[in-house]
């Protein structure tokens, strides 16, 4: 177990990190989401123990660990870029963290094939790095990081540099391959879709702070806040303003949502989140709200179509399923499923989760 | 603007090539109309940038021709060919203003410098960049910087193409949707011939009107987004596009029932193929349903607007999509959904006479 | 910037302080000790305060050494600078050419100084050596152990020739490291060569560069085994550099505090010389 206490790093007058509270639990996958200079490098690198926090605590199973040094700390690492050996063989990539911690020779081989064969190395033992795809490059990087038996790897977006379809397979594969080993995984990436295929814990970061953490679905489902939400969407959160007065939500244009369980709350200005899921041209749902808006661009993917619409002052991407070649300028009906409506007050705060709103 | 056509186009990195696996392009014979917004779609290593370098001319091919409005330019210096290129990385100069960056391509043609001026204030206008055109191009962000490098390709009025090497793989996912619907709009807007490589099938889909997929060298197929989304001419394209990728099965074909790892279903007409042959249904078109393929859910991926089931049926993966709110049953059993269903031969899509 | 504490470290660097004390400080302190200090022999000492300095900052032999020095050292500059950049852009950026190069460059550096004297002495000998008779039999009246012009000719061609090389290794690695897309995109937006040079190889090679200035500055501003060696500071005085001044008016002349005094100014110099080419160089870097 990993604790961090309250842990702000600043560097050269500038917050890099700014009161961060974290406790990650052994045997778990946790994803730090956030854009780029969030701060997920910069925490990962104070969990290492490769910088030290301005102020605050780290603590590993209770204990404070700011005076030890990293190579005692029992630490692993992935980046973005395919660090491996490249004089050596992936056998002996794979093999070196132990050769340092002088393992038994047979010890060694036994762990080395049942790692490689975990991300099916197997066949390319032999091989030298440079002679394998950058898929297979990566592999090995975290072959190397798991058969350490580390209690902490730590992976820096290290999909990113992949083709998208060799990420999605990965992707796929490493929450088993974390499963099996016991270790507090922690993994940072920009994509929100790459943090609900891992699934596991997620917390969302936004300007060195940790907006929200949380089990990725439930982050995802139930942000706390706006930022939150809008850091977890892809593609970008819908939202707009809204006028709440008595039963309802008056919306730009005139449209109203039913306050439904809401009604209770205190009159005035609110903001509506919406996913481009929950926005469509069919009124098939029962909770749905008619707004008129014009189409910016359409772009299709093959099953489904992206329609970027304005409405008002609002810019929304709609995700419609079927193919819909809209040109720019039409005017369209739109239809909220506002089941799944986010509600969040001046501050951002989020007020209520769907479902139940048209209740 | 221009058409340009690729003339049996060969190329190999090495200096004598003999065998066909020695070529990078095995052979490509397309052409690109006017005005239109292509997208090249393939996994690292196909030979897409490859191509993209020999329409800009920093390659020369081995063997073929390169037309632009029917004149042959396979000769000429990428500066002559009159193209724009946006790269992987943003290329910015860093010592230039904004302005400076984006009046470049013009100064170096000599445009008189009120004419320059006019075209980068309109350029400036277009691209959006929200930020001084007078401060320093390095201090911006990732996208910032790729505006310019499109706003370069922008600045000449008479550009025959714009070629786009990866453009967004720097950018976070945010900005990826701006940048992209902004690339769109500008196609629209101004019509310029525009290829656009890539890897990830999202970005080939929405922006293209048509998308080629390249796989070892080769094309293997061409069509629109939804084409290549409902009839996969080769099993790499269904695996390619769509996320998960198609389910490719082996079968038994007999007339028009298939067997499946022991089980038998009937396919919605007789392909042209007998025996082994493959079957392929998109994630899509696999539906939980009483009367199906007993299947055993290996494991669920929640992906918020739905869910991914990974099951077994016998000894095949398959997957398939469960929209959002819908229940995974206890005893789940699928059937593939009639247009969803494909056949394959030597990894060939194989026509279905349909059923009278 | 990333930093991490460990104070253990600095139980590990404890042996070097140490003998950076002894080496550097140390005998520093005693320059020092002479710079402000009189002595007739036998241990006695008066304190002089600011004399030695004053004396030699008023003296002609001092500003004759010093203009010799800012001459030379700006001359090889203004040659080896732009020169060393010229090389680097002509050598080869791949292929077996590459190592070629770079071992040729790297010949001349691996000479002692000494020996580089000696053999440009040779090279130089108005009957015997190869240049030397060659210049001549063309019909230059060129003999550098008596002609200020020649002197000088051969001192600079003899540093241009040890030293360029290493202007031209530190370019080629700030050359080599710029990706091809940059090359790519400026024939796409039609740059000259010279605007590729003017906007994409000069900004990319300037922190390659300013170490090299600083270095060759450095490194002539000190000079003396070569030019030693080679015309022993004639003839008369007219390649007399600082360096060799300063052994002359210890060594030669035991004049004790005079060239303490010198020998603090010439510190003084490069450093505040250093520091000007640094700060020009790096303007507009820190904005990052």
């Amino acid at each position: 177990m990993i604790e961090l206490l309250n842990v702000t790093r600043i560097v050269d007058g500038e917050t890099h990190i700014r009161d961060v509270s974290l406790r990650l639990e052994d045997g778990t996958l946790n994803v730090l989401l956030g854009p780029t200079l969030a701060g997920k490098t910069s925490l990962m690198r104070l969990m290492a123990g490769l910088d030290q926090p301005t102020s605050g605590a780290i603590r590993v199973n209770g204990q404070d660990v700011r005076r030890v040094p990293v190579q005692k700390r029992g630490v692993a690492m992935v980046y973005q870029q395919f660090i491996n050996y490249p004089t050596l063989t992936v056998y002996e990539n794979i093999a070196s963290p132990l050769r340092v911690a002088r393992m038994a020779r047979a010890t060694i081989d036994e762990e080395v094939r049942r790692t490689a064969d975990l991300l099916q190395l197997g066949p390319m033992l032999e091989r030298m790095p440079h002679e394998l795809s950058g898929g297979q490059q990566q592999r090995v990087a975290i072959a190397r990081a798991i058969v350490k038996k580390a209690g902490l790897v730590l992976l820096d977006e290290p999909l990113a540099n992949l083709d998208y379809k060799l990420r999605e397979e990965l992707r796929a594969e490493l929450p088993r391959i974390f499963a099996e080993s016991g270790a507090i995984f922690v993994y940072a990436t920009t994509e929100p879709t790459e943090a609900l295929l891992l699934g596991g814990n997620t917390a969302t970061m936004s300007e060195g702070r940790i907006t929200q953490f949380g089990p990725t679905i439930d982050v995802f489902h139930r942000p706390a806040d706006l930022l939150t939400a809008r850091t977890f969407a892809d593609p970008p959160l819908n939202t707009m303003p809204a006028r709440k007065a008595g039963a309802g939500f008056e919306l730009e244009g005139g449209a109203v949502v039913p306050a439904g369980a809401l009604a209770a709350i205190a009159d005035g200005n609110y903001t509506l989140g919406f996913r481009a899921h929950h926005l469509g041209l069919m009124p098939q749902l029962p909770g749905a709200v008619a707004v008129e808006t014009t189409v910016e661009i359409s772009e299709i993917t093959g099953s489904e179509s992206y329609i970027h619409v304005r409405h008002g002052g609002s810019r929304w991407v709609m995700l419609a399923p079927g193919v819909h070649n809209l040109d720019p300028g039409t005017a369209v009906t739109a239809y909220i499923d506002t089941r799944r409506i986010l509600i969040f007050d001046t501050n951002g705060r989020a007020l209520a989760h769907a479902p139940g709103l048209a209740a | 603007m221009a058409r340009i056509d690729l003339h049996h186009i060969r190329h190999s990195y090495r200096a004598r090539a003999a065998r066909k696996e020695d070529y990078a392009l095995k052979e490509v014979h397309h052409s690109w109309a006017d005005g239109g917004a292509y997208a090249l779609l393939g996994p690292s290593g196909c030979g897409k940038t490859t191509l993209l370098n020999i329409i800009s001319g920093l390659i020369h091919p081995s063997e073929g021709r390169v037309l632009f409005d029917g004149r042959d330019v396979t000769e000429l210096p990428t500066e002559a060919r009159n193209i724009a290129q946006v790269f992987q990385f943003p290329v910015i100069y860093d010592t230039m203003s904004v302005f400076d960056n984006l009046a470049f391509p013009l100064r170096n043609r000599r445009v008189p410098e009120k004419e320059v001026e006019q075209r980068v204030r309109e350029v400036l206008r277009i691209i959006d960049l929200g930020a001084p055109p007078e401060g320093r191009a390095r201090g911006l962000t990732a996208d910032q910087k790729q505006k310019i490098a499109l706003g370069r390709g922008l600045v000449r009025a008479d550009v025959s193409a714009i070629l786009f090497d990866e453009p967004l793989t720097v950018i976070d996912p945010q900005m990826k949707w701006e940048l992209r619907s902004q690339l769109k709009l500008l196609h629209r807007k101004f019509a310029h011939t525009m290829v656009y490589v890539t890897h990830d099938q999202t970005e080939a889909l929405t922006f293209a009107e048509r998308v080629v997929v390249m796989y070892e060298g080769e094309i293997v197929q061409v069509g629109t987004p939804e084409e290549l989304f409902a009839r996969p001419e080769h099993t790499f394209v269904g695996y390619f596009i769509g996320s998960p990728g198609m389910n490719v099965l082996p079968i038994e074909v007999e007339g028009t029932r298939a067997r499946i790892a022991d089980q038998e279903i009937a396919l919605p007409g007789a392909p042209a193929v007998r025996g082994r042959a493959e079957l392929g249904v998109r994630p899509e078109f696999v539906r939980f349903a009483p009367d199906g393929l007993p299947v055993s859910v290996r494991r669920v991926e929640d992906l918020g607007r739905h869910r991914v089931v990974r099951a077994a049926l016998g000894p095949h993966e398959l997957a398939a999509i469960l929209p959002e709110g819908a229940p995974l049953p206890n005893e789940p059993r699928v059937h593939f959904e009639p247009e969803g269903v494909h056949i394959y031969a030597g990894s060939r899509r194989v026509a279905m006479e349909a059923q009278p | 910037m990333t930093r991490t504490q460990n104070n253990a470290a600095w139980f590990l660097v404890l042996p070097v302080l140490v003998l950076v004390a002894f080496n550097a400080i140390i005998p520093l302190m005693t320059v020092v000790n002479y710079a402000v200090q009189d002595s007739f022999g036998g241990n006695v000492f008066f304190f002089e305060g600011t004399r030695w300095f004053e004396a030699v900052l008023a003296s002609d032999r001092f500003h004759q050494a010093l203009g010799r020095q800012i001459l030379f050292t700006f001359t090889i500059l203004a040659i080896e600078i732009p020169l060393g950049v010229g090389i680097a852009l002509c050598m080869p950026r791949r292929g077996i050419w590459v190592s070629v190069c770079l071992v040729l460059m790297a010949l001349p550096l691996l000479i002692p100084w000494n020996v580089v004297g000696a053999i440009w002495n040779i090279f130089a000998l108005p009957e015997l050596g190869l240049l030397g008779r060659m210049l001549n039999g063309l019909g230059f009246d060129y003999n550098f152990t008596r002609g200020v012009g020649a002197a000088w000719f051969t001192m600079i061609l003899m540093d241009v020739w040890h030293w360029t090389s290493l202007v031209v290794l530190l370019a080629y690695a700030g050359l080599i490291s710029i990706p091809d897309a940059y090359y790519q995109a400026a024939r796409i937006d039609g740059a000259s060569k010279w605007a590729v040079f003017r906007y994409i190889q000069l900004p990319k090679m300037k922190r390659v560069l300013t170490i090299a200035v600083l270095l060759r500055f450095m490194d002539s501003f000190m000079i003396y085994t070569e030019v030693f060696v080679l015309t022993g500071g004639g003839p008369g005085n007219s390649t007399t550099m600082l360096s060799i001044d300063l052994v002359k008016l210890a060594l030669g002349q035991f004049d004790l505090g005079t060239a303490a005094a010198m020998s603090i100014i010439y510190f003084l110099l490069i450093l505040i010389f250093s520091w000007i080419f640094y700060t020009v160089m790096m303007r507009g870097e820190s904005q990052q």
